[in-house]
């Protein structure tokens, strides 16, 4: 494998999955105010990775995430998935490229008049290359992955919340996708129902390898999944770094907030000791 | 049985297969050409995927101003239409023309503001996972909304079942004729109760049938 590569030069040599450049987005308020909801911003995320994006509400945090898969259409600046450029796809190639992008969301959008097996089928059915067997057995793969295979018949109004984002999983996963995106996938759901997805998204990265990008204002969620973090403030990337670096110096309120979440007690202690003397 | 009711007998038949024969190529029409334009119309919306507002303002304009005729004038106007597209403009057939050129519209606008209640998020969900805009129509749009639309349809046929009494005044026929006709006319009050009561069961009909099917079709 290196040796094929080795004549490529070196910066391209560790391509990452995902490569934001320089983009930039911006909306026209009802109020004929412009926002600049994403302001130029470069950004990387590796192959395996889990990624969080982190921020207060109307940080541009989900824009981001939603630049990723050309939900929003950058301004200016390119996205590249996977090696190809996304921004200069034509619309078929563009859909045909969306099945390697998995995407979930907080309020799950699930059809509601499709049962649980047919939400899960959907994505296999638009991109009608399956037979009808092929894509039983897929459904019932990804179903029993999230461990909702007892569910097939319901329909997404006879399930909780977190039976719904479960759905909502299985059915981003199964076109097999290298990514999943999830916008604040866990905000609609209590703790305890949280705990238990965060640990089934970290058994999709770790057996499935798929590349997990994740938006949150919760840093309890980052802490317990994200391998790095991104910390967005007003539009742009303020810092990034990895959550488990213990030499990490954050600069951002949140950063430093994630740190403390992350400290033993006696760490904590130290840290307000400090703090208090350098306030 | 009343003198009156046994005399029409022969013609109510009559008038119920006419009254059927215009309900059913109005609401055919309604469905085949009102259906598409709905759906095309809410596309034009603000927000969607063909988002174009002064074509939505246009449609939406033509839409409304069709539907501001008085049924009667827009029978009377639409008859050189009737002539060269049935060859006549009397008969149930011919009066089935402006039927069906009022249910289009209204119809459209009917579709338009159903697809409006399905979530945002849904359609988007459908955009991620990279569906064209006519699977969005046909596997998201449709399934989502479709008990509000047959809920629509409903309403649409108990209108029309009572806009094509009007059919009468260009010999249309039909059961609200036959009311007019005889009840009204000649003052055959029997003709007109048992008319009237004939209506009321249809559209009762209608209704409970409209009802049963969108109950079973919603599963939200």
């Amino acid at each position: 494998m290196n040796h094929a590569l080795s004549k490529v030069p070196k910066a391209a040599r560790a391509e990452p999955l995902i490569r934001l450049e320089a983009v930039s987005k911006s909306f026209r308020l009802p109020n004929g105010q412009t926002l600049a909801a994403v302001r130029p911003t470069t950004l990387a995320i590796d192959t395996g990775d889990v990624f969080g994006l982190v921020g207060r509400s109307g940080a541009g945090k989900s824009t981001l995430l939603r630049l990723i898969n050309l939900l929003e259409r950058p301004d200016a600046g390119r996205v590249f998935v996977a090696g190809q450029e996304l921004t200069a796809l034509s619309r078929p190639a563009l859909r045909e490229a969306r099945q390697g992008i998995g995407m979930i969301f907080q309020q799950f959008h699930l059809l509601q008049n499709a049962t649980v097996a047919d939400n899960v089928a959907f994505p296999l059915r638009i991109h009608g290359k399956r037979s009808r067997a092929q894509i039983d057995a897929r459904v019932r793969e990804c179903l029993a992955l999230v461990g909702i295979s007892d569910k097939s018949y319901s329909y997404p109004a006879q399930l909780s919340g977190g039976q719904k984002q479960r759905v909502a999983i299985a059915r981003a996963l199964a076109s097999q996708p290298a990514v999943l995106l999830c916008d604040e996938p866990t905000s609609a759901l209590d703790a305890q129902t949280t705990a238990e997805l965060l640990a089934t998204l970290r058994d999709i990265n770790a057996q499935l390898g798929v590349t997990i990008v994740i938006v949150t204002h919760e840093l309890a969620v980052v802490n317990a999944l994200c391998k790095h973090v991104a910390v967005v403030e007003d539009g742009h990337i303020a810092e990034r770094f990895a959550v488990a670096d213990g030499t990490a110096l954050p600069r951002t309120g949140l950063g430093r907030e994630l740190l403390r979440l992350r400290a033993t007690p006696e760490e904590a202690r130290e840290f307000e000791r400090l703090e208090a003397a350098y306030a | 049985m009343p003198e009156n009711i046994a005399a029409i007998l022969p013609e109510l038949w009559v008038a119920i297969g006419q009254t059927a024969l215009m309900l059913g190529i109005g609401l055919g029409a309604a469905v085949l050409i009102g259906g598409p334009l709905g759906v095309w119309l809410f596309l034009l919306s603000p927000g969607q995927s063909l988002a174009n507002r002064p074509l939505f303002a246009f449609v939406g304009w033509l839409i409304n101003t069709v539907r501001s005729f008085p049924f009667i004038i827009l029978l009377v106007a639409l008859v050189p239409f009737t002539r060269t597209l049935v060859g006549s403009s009397i008969g149930p057939l011919a009066a089935a023309v402006p039927l069906s050129f009022a249910a289009i519209p209204y119809f459209a606008r009917l579709v338009e503001q159903n697809l409006r209640e399905v979530p945002r998020g849904v359609i988007e969900a459908a955009h991620a996972m990279g569906a064209s805009e006519l699977q969005i129509i046909a596997r998201v749009l449709l399934v989502e909304a479709r008990s509000g639309l047959v809920l629509a349809l409903t309403v649409l046929a108990i209108s029309f079942l009572s806009y094509s009494a009007v059919a009468g005044v260009v010999g249309g026929g039909g059961i609200g004729d036959l009311a007019i006709r005889y009840g009204y006319y000649r003052f055959q009050t029997d003709v007109m109760v048992l008319t009237v009561a004939i209506l009321i069961v249809l559209v009762q009909l209608i209704q409970f049938g409209g009802n049963a099917i969108a109950r079973t079709l919603d599963k939200r």
